[in-house]
Formats: C-alpha cells, sequence, structure tokens
C-alpha cells in the first residue's frame, strides 16, 4: 500500500500511528476492571459487615492487614478506571477542544488526588491501630 | 474545527428503544456514577481517619433517608456496572457478539443486577438489625 511505504521503517515498526499511543488505555481499563470484580464484591460484603459501626469499629477492622491491603488496592484500581472510563466519556461528548482538554486534566488530577487521600487514610488508621 | 450543524449519529430521538442500547448507555451512566460515589468513599475513610466527630458527620448523612438514597442507587450502578462489565470482558474475547447472545447476555445482567441488590440490602437490613 502506497500509504504505508510513506512512513519510515521505525515508524512502520512502532505502528502507533498519528495517535502516538497504542493500546494501552483499552489494555489497562480491562486489566482495573478484572481486579475490581473481586474487589468491589468483597467491598461490598465488608460494608454490610460493617453496618452501624462507630468510628472505632472501622479503625478496629482498618487495623488488620487484609482489609487494609484490599482498600488501597481497590482506591487504586477504581480511581484508575474512573479516571480512563471519564475521560472516554468526555472525549466522546465534549467537543470545544479546551474544554475537553481542561475536563481530562481536572478528572486525571481529581481521581489522583482522591486515590492518594483515600490511602492515607487507610494507612494512617492501620498504623495508628497496630502501633 | 467547526463542521455544519449535522445531526450526529445515533439519531437518538428518532431511534426506537432498544435493551442493547439502553444497557450501553446505562453502563455509561452506571460508571459516571460510581465515580461520584467514590468520592463517598474517600470522604468515610477520611472521616473515620480524622476521629469521631468527623465520623460522625458522615454516619449521620449516610443515615438520612438522601444518604440511604445515594447509598441504594449506588449499590444499584456497582451491580449493574460490575455484572454489564463482565459481559463487555466476555465480548472482549470475541464471544457472544451475535444478536440472540447479547439478548440472553442483557437479560442475565438485568436479572443479575437486580437479584444482587435485593440480597445485598435484606443483607445490610439484617446486618443493622443485629
Amino acid at each position: 500500500m502506497a500509504v504505508t511505504r510513506m512512513r519510515s521503517p521505525l515508524g512502520r515498526a512502532i505502528g502507533l500511528g498519528s495517535a502516538k499511543e497504542g493500546v494501552e488505555h483499552w489494555w489497562l481499563q480491562r486489566i482495573t476492571a478484572v481486579a475490581l470484580v473481586p474487589l468491589s464484591l468483597w467491598f461490598v460484603i465488608a460494608i454490610i459487615r460493617l453496618v452501624g459501626a462507630d468510628s472505632d469499629g472501622v479503625r478496629d477492622w482498618v487495623g488488620n492487614p487484609l482489609p487494609a491491603i484490599m482498600l488501597v488496592l481497590l482506591l487504586i484500581a477504581t480511581f484508575y478506571h474512573a479516571a480512563l472510563g471519564l475521560q472516554v466519556v468526555i472525549e466522546d461528548y465534549i467537543h470545544a477542544e479546551l474544554t475537553k482538554l481542561g475536563l481530562v486534566v481536572v478528572v486525571r488530577l481529581g481521581c489522583f488526588a482522591l486515590a492518594v487521600a483515600g490511602m492515607f487514610a487507610v494507612l494512617s488508621m492501620a498504623v495508628a491501630t497496630s502501633s | 474545527m467547526r463542521s455544519a450543524n449535522r445531526p450526529l449519529s445515533p439519531h437518538i430521538q428518532i431511534y426506537r428503544w432498544q435493551l442493547t442500547s439502553v444497557l450501553s448507555i446505562l453502563h455509561r451512566a452506571a460508571g459516571v456514577t460510581l465515580s461520584a460515589g467514590a468520592i463517598l468513599l474517600v470522604w468515610w475513610l477520611v472521616a473515620a481517619a480524622s476521629g469521631p466527630d468527623a465520623y460522625e458527620g458522615v454516619a449521620d448523612f449516610l443515615g438520612s433517608w438522601f444518604g440511604i438514597l445515594l447509598l441504594f442507587v449506588w449499590t444499584l450502578s456497582l451491580f449493574y456496572h460490575l455484572c454489564n462489565g463482565i459481559r463487555h470482558l466476555v465480548w472482549d474475547t470475541s464471544h457472544g457478539l451475535d444478536l440472540k447472545s447479547t439478548y440472553v447476555g442483557g437479560w442475565l445482567v438485568v436479572g443479575g443486577t437486580a437479584a444482587l441488590t435485593l440480597i445485598a440490602w435484606i443483607a445490610g437490613i439484617a446486618s443493622w438489625a443485629s
């Protein structure tokens, strides 16, 4: 094909085209989705068992290694998955270039900040209880 | 670049509603809802880490009728997005893409969502009462 012949050998080997990226977005969306199947089911069961607990009850629970680890994993997978998903929604429905760019930045930074805040809360409770 | 004001496909104003397209748009709606719900999760964790006073604020909010409504919508969205997400993962392996399978899978998702939401709330109320 004339089109492929016009590209450099390196460009053809990398095969990313003008979008400058490959399947990372799609692939990470799936990996986080697979992780969220057990994590979200675990979380719902854990929350049901915590219904009516006070802050001490929650702290005691997060003080155990397994809930603390699962919560950190849940936060990472959730906010990674949310950032990727929300980006697709924004790119599909917002057509003004600057608004689209701004919203994607806000979503990315917001998801990162929320994930960090959540993980810090979990770790601080885990460390406070175990010491 | 601004193109002419042409109608965009799909022409949702004149399309007949069908299970497949409704489930598709609901998957997105549930995803956006869950993203908002994730803020609630972080608020809850940060409040619990901050101490009894902050936690009481979250607990009061979640125990109000509006909080319970939010939790119900959150549960429904979670189970829907989970079930339909698994349907999507099956499609990604290039299975179940024929017309009949998309409808069978679609109704399975609807049934699974209803069943899981119901079970979770019965278990939640039982846990609260005990």
